[in-house]
């Protein structure tokens, strides 16, 4: 199959960019959608053309280094899966596909498809953790924790940091990721102890990193790869309100 | 020609001796401590966040000393083991089914087919409990049963259930426990993290590592870090084989600076080739997938006993299945460890069984356990692998069984460590798959997770503090040392190199064609012809390297080429001592299966009287014959007899 591609190129954070045109032919459809990018650039490679950036790592939807937004959407067509999932089978043969980088204040461009994400570390940093030292913990087994909390814990924490939910965001907000990681510590009877000063950490770094604040849209939880629940944002909304009274 | 010398000095592990159930205790006991004041006063590098490289920094950090930490992903929470699925072992016995220490150790040794030092296994079994308390305490939701205990389940190569496990997600949630424990330390201020950096060169000074030459990945500007001792938890070499499990980055550079630098590489041929994987299905294919390990537990493993069985898998009848594992290994069943499960799979394709387009794949087959079960059971076991083999393959496992094939997946081999996990370069310590250390042979699942946060949570702490007491009085080490002045000068150099060949073969094409020669030569099975014209194709393939790649670009920019460029350089070079390695050893143990040595019945014939060692290789020069070092292995507690599975 053939497809055409608007892909962004920006050499650097201070050019302004602009999409540039590409075909690209003889595609097999099992083709995962990077190893066609992958195709593109050794096409570009070999004729002295300077390849498009785009980064990835694991290629099978967890590590969260892949992120493109492609025809409008993070992560492209297909519900819950990475960029690195999709596959040329889930385009027509001779469709257009636009190709962008997530694009939000809190992640600047480096080039032409990568952002810098380094704001979701400092995110982490503010009280994504249990301050735990090497040696102090108690048997595994002595803090029993029902089935449904770890469950529910471990469902938020399966987010991959990939920052789609930004990218999908009307307002860049970065809720759904700090969300995430304030339930994923807070459903957890170790993790009660810091809920308060998490909560309110997370989301005052999360400001001043620049990402916008959340007006309930719903669009992360729909273009989120690992299918990561809006209940997680009800959640830190207790949250925050018990962190208020308890003032 | 020469392709190699021997020392006659036998090189030391300094295994401590006495009962072996105390020798870690004992050990400890002896080892120098740095007082807190102290601490502050010394720098520690640690190259690498994946689990041995965020635990060792952030429990580095938290005893006091100074820690900078190196990644080349954006973010330390993208190391590659975020990708391992299945699980981590322990020794808890909290299923009551008889398990302890003594026997995850010798499971270990065991499965590593004896060529483990006991010493090293021992206490990798004997701290594994305390990994699984120190994870639930920092928040890792690992399964639990309805009344609220952790739950475990079994793994290949043994008889007990003592693999904890996070859904198909363990490692992800194993790593970001540490990476998490390692932001605590950075918000402190007590660690420094460089991620978007890779280290190009290890700096040595008076013969001791002080430093590395890391190079900015978004600016390309190349920085000198120095530092009382070095720590590389850089993970494995798979992608020598470009088709491999491991995340795309993965590589070798540092390690082979390193090696290149001073230290000895230990038994660089042991390759795990891992049974169940999504085969190939084109040349462009990029990587493979594995379909984790667990799903052995469930999943029976067959192929058509009639030779291209036209007939879809389902109306195959249950008569004309080829059960070959519960077949050949009716006590481990589809449960035999990964060296064994690969080569059945490989035998049974070679002798023309293989199902699929390409007829390199067998059958993984969950009818059983569904109709068993019920599909929700399954569902809660294997979900996210099911589903990520449907968007892979656009096939339900639900339905139809998978399609698997054995790729490379993990490498035993790696820089020799001591016991102290220190280096042949004193201040250079290995952690985690870049060491050589406890896997032997062959490693069994669920347990590199335990290795690298063993050593990064309850190994290194203790044995760096013994070396680092002799450094209380070092100042800062000075990066304008003409030692950084040199290790600076030569990566540019190297640099320059690979953006001066200006040829018209992008790297993708070479390294593929490399990873080529190395499945078919050096892959699931050698022998002594394919291995030395393996070594012709690499010098050939090498020459064409320098002579025609492509790097487009400069190097004061993010460039993905030329980082790639310079991996498959050092993999040229690793390549060749991988299959010198092979060559040189003429048995077969473990994932090293030589065609020479074997049973009648096509098992691994290991020869203990010749080879019950540990393979050292001294870097000499480029294409110089290495120095092979011997660390005799002895076998006090675990008898080596022939592995059996049957
Ligand atoms: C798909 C898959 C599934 C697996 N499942 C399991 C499992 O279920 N159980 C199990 O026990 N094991 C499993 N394994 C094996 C296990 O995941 C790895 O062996 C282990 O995670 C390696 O951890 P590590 O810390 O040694 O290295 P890695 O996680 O590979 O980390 C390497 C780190 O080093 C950094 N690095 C490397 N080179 C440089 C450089 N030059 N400069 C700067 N930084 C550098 C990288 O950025 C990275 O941070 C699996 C492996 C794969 C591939
Ligand atoms: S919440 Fe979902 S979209 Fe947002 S970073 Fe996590 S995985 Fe990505
Ligand atoms: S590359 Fe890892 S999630 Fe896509």
């Amino acid at each position: 199959m053939k497809v055409y591609l608007k892909v962004w190129r920006q050499r650097n954070a201070q050019d302004p960019g602009r999409f540039v045109d590409y075909t690209v032919d003889g595609i097999n459809p099992d083709m995962s959608f990077l190893e066609m990018l992958d195709v593109l650039n050794n096409r570009l490679i070999s004729q002295g053309e300077d390849p498009i950036a785009f980064d990835s790592d694991c290629r099978e939807g967890i590590c969260g280094t892949c992120g493109l937004y492609i025809n409008g959407r993070p992560h492209g067509p297909l519900p819950r899966a990475t960029t690195c999932q999709v596959h040329m089978r889930h385009f027509k043969d001779g469709e257009t596909i636009v190709i962008e980088p997530w694009r939000a204040k809190a992640f600047p461009v480096i080039k032409d498809l990568v952002v810098d994400r380094s704001a979701f570390d400092r995110i982490i940093q503010a009280g994504g953790y249990i301050s735990v030292n090497t040696g102090q913990a108690p048997d595994g087994n002595a803090i029993p924790i029902p089935k449904e909390d770890a469950s529910k814990a471990f469902d938020a924490a399966t987010c991959i940091g990939c920052g789609a939910c930004v990218a999908a965001c009307k307002n860049a907000s970065a809720m759904l990721f700090v969300a995430a990681k304030v339930a994923h510590l807070g459903r957890l009877p170790q993790g009660r102890i810091e809920a308060r000063e998490r909560v309110l950490n997370m989301l005052s770094q999360m400001e001043k990193e620049g990402f916008g604040g959340c007006t309930n849209t719903g669009a992360c939880e729909a273009e989120c790869p690992k299918g990561i629940s809006l209940e997680n944002i009800a959640f830190l909304n207790r949250e925050f309100i018990k962190a208020k009274i308890s003032f | 020609m020469t392709l190699y010398s021997i020392s006659d000095k036998k090189l030391d592990g300094k295994c401590p001796t006495g009962p072996i159930e105390k020798r870690w205790t004992q050990h400890k006991a002896s080892l120098r401590l740095v007082s807190p004041a102290n601490k502050r006063r010394l720098d520690v590098i640690v190259v690498g966040t994946g689990l041995a490289g965020s635990s060792a920094a952030a429990s580095l950090a938290e005893l006091g000393y100074n820690v900078k930490v190196f990644c080349y992903q954006d973010s330390a929470r993208r190391a590659h083991s975020i990708a391992a699925q299945g699980g981590i072992n322990a020794a808890k016995n909290y299923m009551n089914d008889g398990d302890s220490v003594f026997r995850l150790f010798y499971d270990t040794v065991k499965g590593g087919d004896y060529r483990a030092r006991e010493s090293n296994v021992y206490r990798l079994a004997e701290v594994s409990a305390n990994i699984i308390d120190q994870c639930v305490a920092q928040g890792v939701p690992f399964a639990r049963e309805y009344g609220g205990y952790l739950d475990n389940r079994s793994f290949g190569g043994v008889q007990v259930s003592r693999t904890f496990y996070a859904k198909g997600q363990t490692g992800q949630q194993l790593l970001l426990g540490a990476y998490q424990a390692l932001m605590r330390q950075v918000a402190r201020g007590q660690a420094v993290l460089y991620s978007s950096h890779e280290m190009l060169d290890l700096v040595v000074i008076d013969g001791k590592a002080r430093g590395i030459i890391a190079r900015n990945l978004i600016t390309g500007e190349l920085e000198r870090h120095g530092a009382h001792a070095v720590v590389l938890c850089t993970g494995g070499y798979g992608n020598v084989f470009f088709l491999s499990t491991n995340a795309k980055n993965s590589n070798a550079t540092a390690i082979w600076r390193a090696h290149r630098r001073g230290a000895f590489f230990g038994n660089p041929c042991f390759t795990q080739i891992h049974p169940t994987c999504i085969p190939v299905s084109g040349d462009y294919q990029s990587k493979l997938t594995l379909m984790s390990e667990s799903l052995r537990n469930d999943g029976r493993i067959w192929v058509p006993k009639k030779k291209d069985d036209p007939r879809k898998p389902t109306e195959i009848p249950e008569e004309e299945r080829d059960y070959y594992l519960e077949r050949r290994y009716p006590a481990f069943g589809n449960l035999v460890p990964r060296d064994v499960a690969s080569r059945a799979a490989k035998e049974r394709c070679d002798a023309g069984y293989g199902v699929g387009p390409s007829k390199m794949a067998v059958y993984l087959d969950f009818s059983d356990a569904i109709k068993r079960m019920g599909r929700a059971a399954i569902e809660a076991k294997y979900g996210n692998l099911f589903e990520i083999y449907q968007l892979i393959t656009d096939e339900n496992p639900y339905e139809t069984p998978m399609r698997i094939y054995p790729a490379v997946h993990y490498t035993m081999g790696g820089l020799w460590v001591d016991y102290n996990l220190m280096s042949t370069i004193p201040g250079l310590f290995v952690c985690g798959e870049a060491n050589f250390s406890d896997h032997g042979a062959n490693r069994l699942g669920a347990s590199a997770l335990m290795q690298g946060l063993a050593d990064g949570y309850f190994v290194l702490p203790y044995t760096i503090g013994d070396y680092l007491a002799d450094d209380i009085r070092t100042p800062k080490i000075d990066t304008r040392h003409e030692a950084f002045e040199e290790a600076e000068k030569s990566v540019n150099e190297r640099i320059e190199k690979l953006l001066s060949v200006r040829g018209k073969t992008p790297v993708d094409v070479l390294h593929r064609k490399l990873g080529l020669t190395m499945w078919d030569y050096c892959g699931m099975s050698r022998n002594a012809e394919g291995l030395k014209k393996a070594l012709q194709i690499i010098d050939d393939l090498e020459d064409e390297f320098w002579k025609d790649v492509a790097v487009p670009g400069t190097g004061k920019e993010w460039n993905r080429e030329l980082e790639k460029a310079g991996r498959v350089a050092d993999f040229f070079e690793l390549a060749r001592l991988m299959c010198l390695d092979a060559l040189h050893r003429e048995e077969s143990c473990g994932g090293h299966f030589r065609e020479e040595y074997q049973t009648e019945d096509g098992e691994a014939l290991r020869r203990d009287d010749l080879f019950s060692y540990v393979a050292a290789w001294e870097y000499t020069g480029h294409r110089q014959p290495p120095v092979l070092h011997k660390e005799d292995l002895i076998f006090e507690y675990c008898k080596p007899t022939v592995r059996s599975y049957k």
